[in-house]
Parts: C-alpha cells; structure tokens; sequence
C-alpha cells in the first residue's frame, strides 16, 4: 500500500503538471504577441557585423548572457578540477594505449580540427559559432586523451589557467574597454564589430574546448578500489 | 494547431516524464538523466512556442543554444561530483539504506 502509494503521488503530480504546462501553452500560443522580435531582429542585422540571426542574438544584442554563461562554464571548470582525486590531471599512468583509438585517431584528429575551425569561421552566416566549434574540439581533446596522447596543457599551470580562463577575461576586457570608451557596456564600437565578435569567437571556443575537457578529465579515476571501478 | 505547437506540447510532455523520474528514481545519475530531460523539455517549449506564431525566431533559439551549454557543463560537473560522492561513501543514492528501493531503484 504504501509503495503504490510512493509511484502514485509523483505520477499524479507529474501528470497535473503536464496538465498545467499544456493549458498554459494552449492560452499562450492563443493570445498575439505584443512584440514581433523577427522583424525587430531583422530590421537591426545590418548594425550587427555578422550575418546569421543567432549568432548576432548571441554575440551581440544578447551579449550579456554569454559572458554570464562562460563564467558559469569557468566556474563548473574550477570546480570539477578541484574535487578530482588525482593531483595532476595529466598523469602518464592515467593514460590508456590502444592500437585501434591510436589508429583512428590518426585519421580523425586532423579532420576534427578542421571541422571546428570551420564551424567557428561559419557562425557568421551560417549555424555555427563558438560553441560548436568548441565542443568539436572538445571532442578531439577527449579522443586524444583516450588514446594516450600526452595532453601537456593539462598540467596544473600557467597553461591550464590561461586556457580556462582567457575567454571570459577577453569577452570582459572588451566589455569593460567599450565602456570606458563611451559606449555602453558590452556595446561594441561602431566599425569594430566584426573583428571584436571574431576574437571573442575564437578565444570562447578554445575556453569552451579546455572547460568541456578539464570536465571530462577530472572526473575521478580508478585508482581508488572502489567496487565497480577498476576493471577497466 | 501548428507542428511549432506540437513541439512545444512534447516539451510540457518531457518535463512531466522527467519531473517524475526526479522524484521517484533513486540511483544518483538517473536523477541526472531526468533532470536533463526537464531541461530539454522546456528548451522545445522555449523553442516551440515562440516559433508558433512568427516562424523562427532567432532571440530564444540563442538563449536555448545557451542554456544547451550550460546544461552540459553542469551536467559534466554534476557527474563529476556524483562519482565523488560514490568514492566516498560507496553509496549510489542519497538515501543510506537501499534496502527498500522500489521499482527503478538504486539496482
């Protein structure tokens, strides 16, 4: 009884919040927006410096939430490093070798690079952008590390620090340079806006790429005994 | 009743599943997995409704495109302290005793 009442209750209640979600939904999707944003967004693209509609919302009209959001990443960052159980997260005896990841990383890794330096140049007219591009490199970081290539960067150091840390620092620096140039904050100088989006791009993506993989490297390995753990 | 809608009804959809799954699953990550699935439940409603009315609307797919990534990194930090947690303790859920764990449970 009290187990079919413990599935029960979290069932009803999941149900009525679906219940709710959706009547919410239908009025809304019922009633006229009072603000077109499409059309507000297309009247301002020329003033963006870039052309694809996400990623001037992104790097430009919305800025401040992706300087809050790679500050979020930075932290989660620092904060996964610090709970590894390992003191240096690029240890030789961490490393697993296997042949077939050693061989296929061969083929991919170049490919891999080249595809995110592609996605980062694309985000200004086409999908793509920082965050791609960082994940793919992310990505590549990860195979690296799997198949026992030394990843040096990731030695407690100048290089980690600079690495985790040099997207937020340019994004904040060329926030608070426009600012005291008499813009507002976070408000490009006019003329400046390409160049200052692609640089913010391109330092985001390695930050985005060195955050994802400090994340994945952390997590703790398997020299502890614990059951389950070490049979890898 | 638009195909923007719908994606929009499956996203109310999801949060229902997954809002279950967080209350009744004990075992740590799937607790994650479900809080996930709220997350990417409201990132289709986000992205649904607004596409409902006007076609598609650039400003929340970049704050869905944001979202996306915060959720990763927390979700990666969050593995990483449930791991922790499991190396400390041994345990897999929050309660000590698993003894009693219902369908789904901490197995």
């Amino acid at each position: 009884m009290k187990r079919i009442l413990a599935v029960t209750l979290p069932l009803l209640a999941s149900m009525a919040l679906v219940l709710l979600l959706g009547a919410s939904l239908w009025s809304i999707a019922g009633s006229q927006t009072p603000v077109n944003l499409p059309e507000l967004l297309a009247g301002k693209m020329n003033e963006s410096g870039v052309n694809h509609p996400v990623t001037a919302v992104l790097l430009n009209f919305r800025s401040y939430d992706t300087l809050l959001e790679i500050a979020v990443l930075v932290i989660a960052g620092i904060t996964g490093i610090s709970m590894a159980r390992t003191a240096s997260l690029e240890d030789p005896e961490l490393r697993t070798s296997d042949s077939l990841l050693y061989a296929l990383q061969r083929w991919f890794i170049p490919l891999m690079l080249l595809l995110a330096g592609y996605l980062l140049w694309a985000g200004a007219d086409r999908p793509g952008g920082a965050f791609q591009a960082g994940a793919v490199l992310a990505g590549c970081g990860v195979l690296m590390r799997l198949g026992g290539i030394p990843l040096g960067f990731l030695r407690p150091g100048l290089l980690l620090r600079v690495g985790l840390g040099l997207g937020f620092a340019v994004f904040l620096l060329v926030a608070v340079l426009s600012a005291m140039a008499g813009e507002a904050f976070l408000a490009y100088p006019p003329g400046m806006t390409k160049p200052l989006i692609i640089t913010i791009e391109t330092v985001l993506t390695f930050s985005i790429a060195m955050v994802l993989l400090a994340l994945f490297v952390s997590a703790p390995v398997n020299d502890a005994g614990a059951p389950g753990e070490d049979d890898s | 009743m638009t195909p923007s809608l719908l994606y929009a009804f499956a996203g109310a959809g999801l949060c229902g599943i997954g809002m279950f799954g967080f209350i009744q699953l004990r075992h740590l990550l799937r607790k994650l997995l479900a809080f996930n699935l709220i997350g990417s439940g409201t990132f289709l409603v986000l992205v649904g409704l607004a596409q409902h009315g006007q076609g598609p609307d650039a400003v929340p797919q970049a704050l869905v495109l944001t979202g996306i990534v915060v959720s990763i990194a927390a979700t990666a930090l969050a593995i990483v302290l449930i791991r922790r947690y499991f190396h400390l303790s041994g345990h897999t859920s929050l309660e000590a005793d698993d003894s009693d764990s219902g369908q789904g449970g901490a197995e």
